[in-house]
């Protein structure tokens, strides 16, 4: 009898592990699946984390740097200074003699670090800032908001301009700037979400259970915005990107000797007149397919986590 | 719909007076004043400077002094950087240049990016919907100061058909290249999202009965579905717009128009805080100007807002 029990019992926890199996497919496992399905977003994955290995690695391979000036070359960038192997100019050089390469790689990481820490303050400030407005709600919220579209009808770009201007330039503002006017879509979505959320039966029983105030918000109400917030993540990873690359196109941005995707691409714009074509082509061709990837990658997120797909 | 405007337009001027106050408090929070130079003035010289222009004052005054002759005079202020000139007349020179290619860029964007939308849903999944998402996927990675390089390489380093910049009185040759390079990616977009929501109007209930009563598809589109598959692509204009002028800098840099965006770029260089703070306002206002405009026609066209 006990072992017949015994026996019953086993195979009631052996079909029990065995269907938390069938059923572990989680939201997370779930859109990673579909991930992976798609073949545009996973190929600007793979391309992308390439393009940021090349970025931070490429620079070993080439006795250049991004500052130091070929003296044999300078002045000649038309005639000798084309891409070549011989001289260990992969990308040809400059008008000013400086490695193309080792400065697309240093512009590289410039602009991709631009997109990944302003994107990490955009987030973090429109996430709390989001979720506090939705979740109080009432007139709290209401003059919250009133101040979000107050900024975003206004034009943004001006704004930083002026904040350069007036602070000075320096690649942390840079960073930190860029971001701090980023956030107001973040904001606004994830406090839409909030009010979905706020008065679902969890929240309920969390109040009940003595949960409140802040604990509340980041224990229970942003870890269920997350699906929504890495979409909206991946998709403004490009815009900074494009932001720093416009600020910088017109020399208010990165300074000298560093350098980023937009700096270069204004660098090469200015000297595309005297036959050095690769000054320009190289980093275009960086920024196109880098954007290109973000933009898939997005695209595959989406379709990966939006719950409306189920 | 009376009550509704005055509301909106009602809304929109704190924002312009916060869009002043924030310009305000950082060019007062910018270190120096506008005439430190490395050759130090005598300190006589440099209080009658600064008392000419209203420096010696209090900031609230000066503050009120601002908004007074901007409300009351149109005034923007004199420009530090040069001395004979003032802002409105700055203004007046470079305004007109880029609202030339503002404007068509911005018919541009809008008329060929909705036509583009609505071939490419009407002509769902052939030849022609490809090549129009294509297009719209492409243009998408291609901003403003990417496409002005190329478009110079093309059409004046290669074929040698345009002029690679200047302004020349606003000649149509001096303006196409300005305004394809402004308009592209803002086309794209309006294409992708014209594409999106008239797929989703044809598709619908009411537009099958229409099928159904045997209306030719020409009436179907043009009759009943245009309309209200533009509403999202209405609510887009607006970033649309900011976008544009925002892009308006790159384009007056690139190709030397002589327009609004050379003379900001010079003042964020030089530090001339009054014009930069003229043009931001001036910009700022046209832009809530026009989201205003928007939210107007958006409420009169969308028959689920009740007004």
């Amino acid at each position: 009898m006990i072992s017949m029990n015994r026996k019953k019992r086993d195979e009631v926890v052996d079909n029990l592990s065995n269907m938390d199996l069938v059923e572990g497919t989680s939201l997370w496992k779930d859109a990673y699946l579909r991930f992976m399905k798609n073949k545009a977003a996973v190929t600007g994955l793979i391309l992308l984390v390439l393009m940021t290995l090349l970025a931070f690695i490429g620079p070993y391979f080439t006795p250049w740097d991004y500052q130091s000036i070929d003296w044999s070359l300078i002045g000649n960038a038309k005639d000798g200074g084309a891409p070549q192997i011989a001289n260990r100019h992969y990308f040809g050089i400059d008008d000013l003699g400086r490695d193309i390469f080792a400065r697309t790689m240093q512009g590289t990481q410039i602009s991709l670090m631009v997109g990944f820490v302003g994107t990490a303050v955009a987030v973090f400030v429109g996430l709390f800032y989001g979720a506090i407005a939705g979740f109080v709600g009432g007139r709290v919220d209401n003059i919250m908001m009133r101040f979000v579209d107050i900024l975003m009808s206004i034009p943004i770009m001006f704004v930083i301009i002026i904040f350069f201007v007036v602070f000075g330039r320096s690649i942390f503002l840079l960073f930190m700037a860029i971001g701090m006017f980023a956030w107001m879509d973040m904001a606004r979505i994830v406090r839409g979400q909030t009010l979905a959320i706020k008065n679902k039966e969890y929240i309920e029983a969390a109040r009940a259970a003595g949960v409140s105030g802040i604990r509340l918000i980041t224990r229970h109400v942003i870890p269920n915005l997350l699906g929504i917030v890495v979409i909206y993540t991946s998709l403004l990873i490009p815009s900074l990107i494009l932001t720093e690359s416009f600020i910088s196109f017109l020399g208010l941005g990165i300074q000298e000797p560093l350098t980023s995707w937009g700096a270069l691409i204004n660098e090469g714009a200015g000297q595309m007149r005297y036959g050095v074509p690769w000054q320009l082509g190289f980093p275009i061709a960086f920024f196109v397919v880098g954007m290109f990837c973000f933009f898939f990658i997005g695209d595959g997120l989406r379709d990966a986590l939006d719950p409306k797909d189920k | 719909m009376l009550k509704f405007i005055v509301k909106r337009v009602a809304s929109a001027i704190p924002t312009l007076l916060l869009l002043i106050l924030f310009s305000f408090v950082m060019m007062r929070l910018a270190p120096g004043g506008p005439f430190t130079s490395e050759r130090a003035l005598p300190v006589e010289v440099l209080a009658n400077i600064n008392a000419k222009y209203g420096l010696d004052q209090p900031w609230h005054i000066q503050l009120w002094r601002y908004i007074e002759g901007l409300i009351f005079h149109l005034d923007l202020g004199p420009s530090f950087k040069y001395k004979d000139r003032s802002v409105n007349d700055i203004i007046a020179q470079g305004f007109p240049v880029t609202m030339t290619y503002g404007l068509w860029s911005f018919a541009v964007a809008v008329v060929v990016g909705m036509s583009l939308g609505i071939m490419a849903a009407v002509k769902h999944n052939t030849w022609l919907d490809y090549i129009a998402v294509g297009i719209s996927i492409g243009a998408q990675v291609l901003p403003n100061f990417i496409m002005a390089p190329i478009l110079v390489i093309i059409f004046t380093l290669w074929l040698g058909w345009l002029p690679g910049g200047g302004w020349n009185g606003g000649q149509w040759n001096h303006v196409i290249m300005p305004v394809i390079a402004l308009s592209t990616s803002y086309m794209a977009s309006i294409a992708r999202l014209t594409r999106g929501s008239m797929l989703e109007v044809l598709n619908s209930n009411y537009i099958r009965t229409a099928k159904a009563k045997g209306l030719p598809m020409r009436t179907i589109i043009f009759r009943h579905a245009i309309k209200p598959s533009l509403l999202p692509v209405m609510s887009y204009l607006g970033p649309a717009f900011v976008g544009m002028v925002t892009g308006s800098v790159v384009i007056d840099i690139y190709f030397s128009t002589g327009g609004m965006g050379q003379f900001f770029v010079d003042a964020a260089l030089s530090r001339d805080y009054s014009l930069l703070m003229g043009i931001t306002v001036l910009f700022g206002a046209m832009t809530i100007l026009f989201s205003t405009i928007v939210d107007i026609l958006y409420a009169w066209l969308d028959p689920k807002i009740k007004l």
